[in-house]
């Protein structure tokens, strides 16, 4: 085969997508540590919950401050349905997502229908989630302060993994399955009509775009890909209270590694995720060995850092830097 | 049923704390009518200078009110270099990147108290901590009464600096057109900076009438924030005045919603309130135009 050919083949919107799925799948045999396995869970959980993030923002140009809200939405359907209702975790799975795509519509409804952008929608948004927070902090039903204890009950069929390396492989197969969706609206008319909103409203609506639509059609997709990390969240860790289901870290994160990584792009949340989580990481147990003693917020001190350096000098993300890379070693050649 | 009294106790107490939300609110209401943005470093930049206050106070022993007029200053200067020469320059002038650095700066400073003085809530102790004013029915706490008027001498001041002087007049121009008010020689860049500066230092002497009643602990700014931002939306973006009716609204409604739903749930109110103004009225109460 030509060099030409190949390129093209690994540059084909589906074939990169299959080979970043077989490399990730491989990842456990590597990295077999119980701590590593439990590291590559929760990048698939952020993963997730970046790639939902990513479907408003990075392609409709929609900045949410509160994706915490659909987050938490999807964990505490999928820990309520089965310990409130004793529903089967498989059967509490699409619920719960399709709660957290109706929290999305529902929140886009009122903010988009009342013509709310920019940083009037980041604020919307950051206030839905707070008032989540609070209601579930509050409410006997959602368990209040003290939160919900999902029974462990281990089991393929319950939706709980002895082994870390399954979860991960289970959770590796949402986030693949969040990319190829992500493909595929990047390929759609939707798609376009999403770019076209976020390059310019009042452009596209002249165009004959219902834009409120599209962005009432984005919201919920990305509610519900956010919501199906959040119900992962909850069998990971089998333990969720407002502060976590709720809380700001989570809209933060999912809005840092889609930034960090690459805005708009399928493979950028994924990538911006594993850099973040692992800076992260490394910068703790670096200042642990140094100082003797866990420094608490050390890696949100850098998150935010790398925030405002992503958005100074590479807003296109690492998969900017790595496409102009790209672009300078093939017109050397 | 509620005694009238309790009720009182509760209406006047609102708007004592509503009066110190208004002088934090002034700072984002100001900021958003001059470069039309939401700083999200607000609640952090505020803990910050509750910390600056404690500092003072305990390693210093400087009291409180006396350290408005060092703190002050020190605000303006970080407030206006952090939009210079950070904000400014990081943002290539896209409103959508202010918002992600100022969200940035807000989970850097936040989170670098957690890292220096750890998740701990303090306080500071005065002599006149706990002294009270009578005043007719009410029994009202001293420092929150120096509060309450510290924050309409700051907003009167404030408003004096804006309608008279022309550092003032400069600020009403960039509000108002800045490529008109560049081509007329104003600075825009300094003024920006300036607009900043002054938000940040009105922080800082909310952060000094705060200290001697409240607690502080790395993440209090966030409690401030969200009440802040519904004080600015309800007041209208960008307007002195609706901030000032905007926070003692808000400082009632918390108070009363307290009252009647308890603890845990008396925030909502306010939630709600934002929520309602920014989806039917985002012009907010007194605001003419979007």
């Amino acid at each position: 085969m030509t060099r030409l050919a190949i390129r093209r083949l690994a540059c084909g919107p589906w074939l990169s997508l299959a080979a970043a799925a077989l490399l990730l799948a491989v990842l456990p045999a590597l990295f077999a540590s119980s701590a590593a396995l439990n590291f590559l869970g929760f990048v698939m959980v952020i993963a997730l919950a970046a790639l939902g993030w990513n479907l408003l923002a990075g392609y409709g140009g929609q900045f949410s401050f509160g994706h915490a809200a659909f987050f938490g939405m999807g964990a505490y359907a999928m820990a309520l349905l089965q310990v409130r209702l004793g529903l089967n975790p498989w059967l509490a799975l699409p619920v719960a997502v399709a709660l957290g795509g109706l929290t999305g519509l529902a929140t886009g409804f009122l903010s988009f229908r009342a013509g709310l952008r920019g940083s009037y929608f980041a604020l919307v948004t950051l206030a839905f989630a707070e008032v989540f927070r609070i209601l579930a902090n509050a409410m006997a039903f959602t368990g209040g302060a003290a939160g919900v204890l999902v029974p462990l009950r281990i089991g393929a069929a319950q939706f709980q993994f002895a082994d870390k390396a399954t979860f991960y492989w289970v959770a590796l197969g949402f986030v693949i399955a969040a990319m190829a969706l992500t493909r595929l609206v990047e390929r759609s008319r939707f798609g376009a009509q999403l770019v076209a909103v976020r390059e310019n409203e009042e452009a596209a609506r002249a165009l004959g775009v219902d834009t409120v639509r599209v962005k009432l059609k984005a919201i919920t997709l990305s509610g519900a890909v956010t919501a199906a990390a959040g119900c992962l969240y909850a069998q990971k860790s089998l333990y969720l209270d407002a502060n976590i289901a709720f809380g700001p870290w989570i809209s933060v994160e999912a809005l840092l590694a889609p930034i960090i990584g690459g805005l708009g792009t399928v493979f950028g949340p994924l990538a911006g995720t594993f850099l973040l989580l692992g800076l992260g990481e490394g910068t703790k147990t670096l200042l642990a060995t140094l100082t003797g003693s866990a420094v608490p917020g050390a890696d949100l001190v850098l998150f935010g850092a790398l925030l405002i350096l992503a958005v100074a000098f590479a807003p296109r993300g690492i998969m900017g830097v790595v496409a102009g890379a790209a672009a300078r070693i093939g017109g050397a050649r | 049923m509620l005694k009238a009294e309790i009720l009182l106790a509760a209406l006047a107490n609102g708007l004592l704390t509503g009066a110190v939300y208004a002088l934090i609110a002034l700072g984002l209401t100001l900021v958003y009518g001059v470069l039309h943005i939401i700083n999200f470093a607000h609640g952090a930049t505020l803990t910050a200078a509750m910390f600056a206050v404690y500092v003072a106070h305990q390693t210093f022993g400087i009291d409180p009110y006396l350290a408005i007029p060092l703190l002050a200053p020190l605000f303006f200067g970080l407030g206006y270099s952090l939009q210079r020469w950070v904000i400014g320059p990081a943002s290539h002038g896209d409103d959508g990147n202010i918002l992600l650095v100022t969200l940035g700066l807000s989970i850097v400073i936040e989170n670098a108290l957690l890292a220096v003085f750890r998740s701990d809530t303090r306080s500071i102790e005065v002599p006149y901590g706990f002294e009270v004013v009578e005043l007719g029915p009410l029994i009202l706490s001293l420092p929150k009464v120096i509060a309450f008027a510290g924050a309409f001498a700051v907003a009167g001041l404030l408003w004096l600096v804006i309608a008279r002087s022309d550092i003032g007049k400069a600020i009403r121009a960039v509000a108002k057109e800045k490529t008109g008010a560049a081509l007329c020689g104003i600075p825009v860049g300094h003024v920006y900076a300036v607009t900043f500066g002054i938000g940040a230092a009105c922080l800082a002497v909310a952060a000094c009438l705060l200290m001697p009643t409240f607690l502080v602990n790395p993440r209090i700014g966030n409690a401030f924030v969200l009440v802040a931002f519904t004080i600015v939306v309800l007041g209208g973006m960008g307007s002195i005045g609706g901030a000032l009716a905007g926070g003692l609204i808000i400082g009632v409604v918390e108070s009363l919603s307290g009252l009647y739903l308890g603890e845990s749930l008396g925030q909502i109110g306010i939630f709600l309130i934002f929520l309602v103004v920014l989806l039917f009225r985002p012009t907010g109460l007194f605001g003419a135009r979007a």
